[in-house]
């Protein structure tokens, strides 16, 4: 399912490379555009876009597994970067930011901790990640679903908007992990809870294709990581504010 | 008129079967006395094995060629079924004419074939894994690496793959065949009695799986990829259609309304697969089907599965005709070959699929590298069949034998 996906993307690309709208900002030295397909959703985050209206602070809550940070650097870790595209990008609105990581914690496991999670601290958006420990213990993809939707439905009814993030795009180990029935499971859930999806995924998927990261190397340090994440988190911040539709004059 | 009934409507082997003691009122099973191949069944296995192989590899401009991205069956349908086909056609024959207890044992020879098949790929999986556990370090993967746990139990896993609970990715397909030939000898047993009462059986099976959740666990966790309680349905359609069943629906295959419901669907799958990869499209599959719809389960073999098969395979019976002579061509000469051997082809491809990821994560993984790996891939299953074919008909010590007409194996492409 994934496959057609990059054949179908590299035509839309080919019509639409003209058009898409880069999700750069700063660092001139990585490019790591994303077709702007792979940006839009058709679920907005309304709570997000009262906040920032209304002069609120934005109180973000990053729930994930060990690839939403980089051990030992998590300055370098997606939900930092995002925080700060984030500020840059909504230079009036404060953005508070925690992050909860649970290793080796499948979907189910970390459904059961929201609402407690979410009853601490009033959280104007929760960003899920999900899917790859699940898919490392090949939990039943049904059972996956309805960890989703019983994760989904504590976050809505406690208040939150909800971002769901999927699995990483890690062709090392593509012939060993089965991603599919998980990403599947997540687009649909996404689809029917009405919650963006940022699909890491795909997005991943498209720089290796592109060549802007040789995901598929082994001889990396940390650098590779830290780039990564720095694009996934100017992504993911783009991302928010495309769903929250805040335009150029909320964002001054 | 032409249907997949075509290569069966030899004569009856009235004789063999009261021979082997069968009722005597209306005679349930069919066997043909024709010893020609039918080589789009060939044809159509060795595409498919070809297609296994590019969807197991890292996804490449040759993906989208593979029939998954414009509908909802795969190619696993089609090996299945094919599989059902020629098993019940070879087998059922050996039943006919050398009786239960013989053709069983053939059987049992053919499930410890592939058994063994099964073990040999899960030791070059386990080489590959352990490989990519010791070199592979890349802290953007750190979670990903959490798949190599296993390894630190060999006792328990190894073990567990013995018993074909544990199975690596792609390796699916063997445990499931093992287990649906291993029911063989009951299901051609029940045929040889009443074949629609058997095909009734094996379709209130897959209801009573769908309706009850019938599954086999694996380890560590989960169920089988594919559960052989729904997808037997499959392998005994085909077995169904290999002894007289495709006879008796070629007029329905042959009519035009069946050919219009057909295409009629194929297109509508064809626009909601569409709709799975260009987000845009999303509003053209209304929301209320779109519930009842999704998910679709690969695992229990979902009905839309089975019927976007079935529609493929009855416009495929019409517009390719058993003597298309196309079948003779050379062209097609590679993909037949690959079809006629398909136990040994498909293990191949598991194991290019395996090899070819190493490369990709060695050498480089451009697009270029991409399409030479599959390329060479393909290449190198075509030169294997053709190996494997002159064994059979020139080097070894039996090659006489299988010149000879009488139902073998090698008759129906090795009973895989």
């Amino acid at each position: 399912m994934k496959s057609g996906l990059w054949t179908v993307l590299g035509l839309t690309l080919l019509a639409g490379s003209l058009s898409a709208a880069p999700a750069r900002a700063g660092d001139p030295e990585q490019i790591c555009d994303v077709p702007a397909n792979l940006l839009s959703t058709e679920s907005s985050l309304s709570k997000v876009a009262e906040a920032v209206r209304s002069g609120q602070p934005l109180n973000v809550l990053v729930v994930g597994s060990r690839s939403s940070t980089i051990p030992s650097f998590e300055a370098s870790a997606y939900p930092a970067k995002l925080q700060a595209a984030l500020k840059e990008s909504l230079p009036s609105t404060t953005v508070n930011l925690s992050v909860e990581a649970q290793s080796a914690k499948t979907a189910e496991d970390m459904a059961a901790g929201f609402v407690k999670l979410v009853e601490a601290k009033r959280h104007t958006l929760v960003v899920w990640q999900t899917g790859t420990v699940d898919a490392i213990r090949s939990i039943d993809p049904d059972d996956f679903r309805n960890a989703l939707d019983a994760g989904i439905t504590a976050l809505q009814q406690a208040g939150t908007n909800v971002v769901l993030v999927n699995l990483q795009y890690s062709p090392r180990t593509e012939s060993m992990i089965s991603g599919s029935p998980y990403l599947d499971n997540m687009r649909v859930s996404a689809q029917e809870h009405d919650v963006p999806l940022f699909d890491r995924f795909a997005i991943m998927h498209h720089w290796n294709d592109a060549g802007d990261f040789d995901l598929f190397s082994s001889a990396h340090g940390v650098e590779l990581a830290k780039r990564v994440h720095a694009c996934l988190g100017r992504a993911l911040s783009k991302f928010v504010i495309d769903a929250a539709h805040l335009g150029p004059a909320q964002q001054n | 008129m032409t249907s997949i009934a075509d290569p069966i409507s030899g004569t009856q082997l009235a004789d063999a079967k009261d021979a082997s003691g069968a009722v005597a009122a209306a005679p349930a099973i069919t066997m043909p006395a024709t010893s020609e191949r039918e080589l789009r069944l060939d044809l159509f296995r060795g595409l498919a094995l070809w297609l296994i192989f590019i969807d197991h590899l890292p996804t490449n401009i040759l993906t989208w060629l593979t029939i998954r991205n414009y509908g909802f069956s795969d190619a696993t349908e089609i090996f299945i079924f094919i599989s059902g086909y020629t098993a019940a056609f070879v087998y059922g024959r050996a039943m006919l004419q050398a009786g239960f207890v013989v053709a069983t044992a053939r059987i049992l020879r053919r499930v410890w074939q592939i058994y063994v098949a099964h073990v040999f790929l899960f030791t070059i999986f386990l080489a590959e894994i352990s490989y990519v556990a010791t070199r592979f370090e890349n802290p953007l993967y750190t979670e990903e690496m959490g798949i190599m746990d296993f390894l630190k139990q060999p006792d328990v896993t190894i073990v567990q793959a013995l018993l074909l609970r544990f199975r690596p990715v792609n390796m699916d397909v063997l445990p499931l065949y093992i287990v649906l030939m291993l029911f063989l000898p009951l299901i051609l047993w029940l045929m040889k009695w009443r074949t629609d009462v058997t095909l009734a059986l094996s379709a209130g099976l897959y209801v009573l799986t769908w309706h009850f959740d019938l599954y086999l666990s694996a380890y560590p966790n989960g169920v089988w990829a594919f559960n052989p309680f729904a997808w037997q349905l499959l392998f005994v359609f085909g077995a169904w259609c290999a002894l007289g069943g495709a006879r008796r629906m070629s007029r329905i295959l042959a009519s035009p309304i069946t050919l219009w419901i057909c295409i009629a669907y194929l297109f509508a799958a064809f626009l909601v697969t569409l709709s799975w990869y260009l987000p845009q499209l999303g509003h053209i599959v209304p929301r209320r089907i779109e519930q009842w719809m999704y998910p679709i389960n690969k695992t229990d073999l979902d009905a839309l599965r089975f019927a976007h098969f079935l529609a493929l395979a009855a416009i495929t019976v019409r517009v390719l005709p058993r003597d298309w002579p196309g079948l003779k061509s050379p062209w097609l000469r590679p993909l037949i070959l690959c079809g006629q051997h398909s136990l040994e082809i498909f293990c191949l491809g598991v194991f290019l699929a395996f090899a070819g990821h190493f490369i990709l994560a060695e050498v480089s993984g451009s697009a270029g590298m991409h399409f030479l790996v599959s390329v060479t891939g393909i290449v190198i299953m075509c030169a294997m069949a053709w190996v494997i074919s002159w064994y059979k008909h020139s080097a070894d010590k039996g090659a006489a034998r299988y010149k000879s007409p009488g139902g073998n194996a090698d008759l129906a492409g090795g009973a895989v």
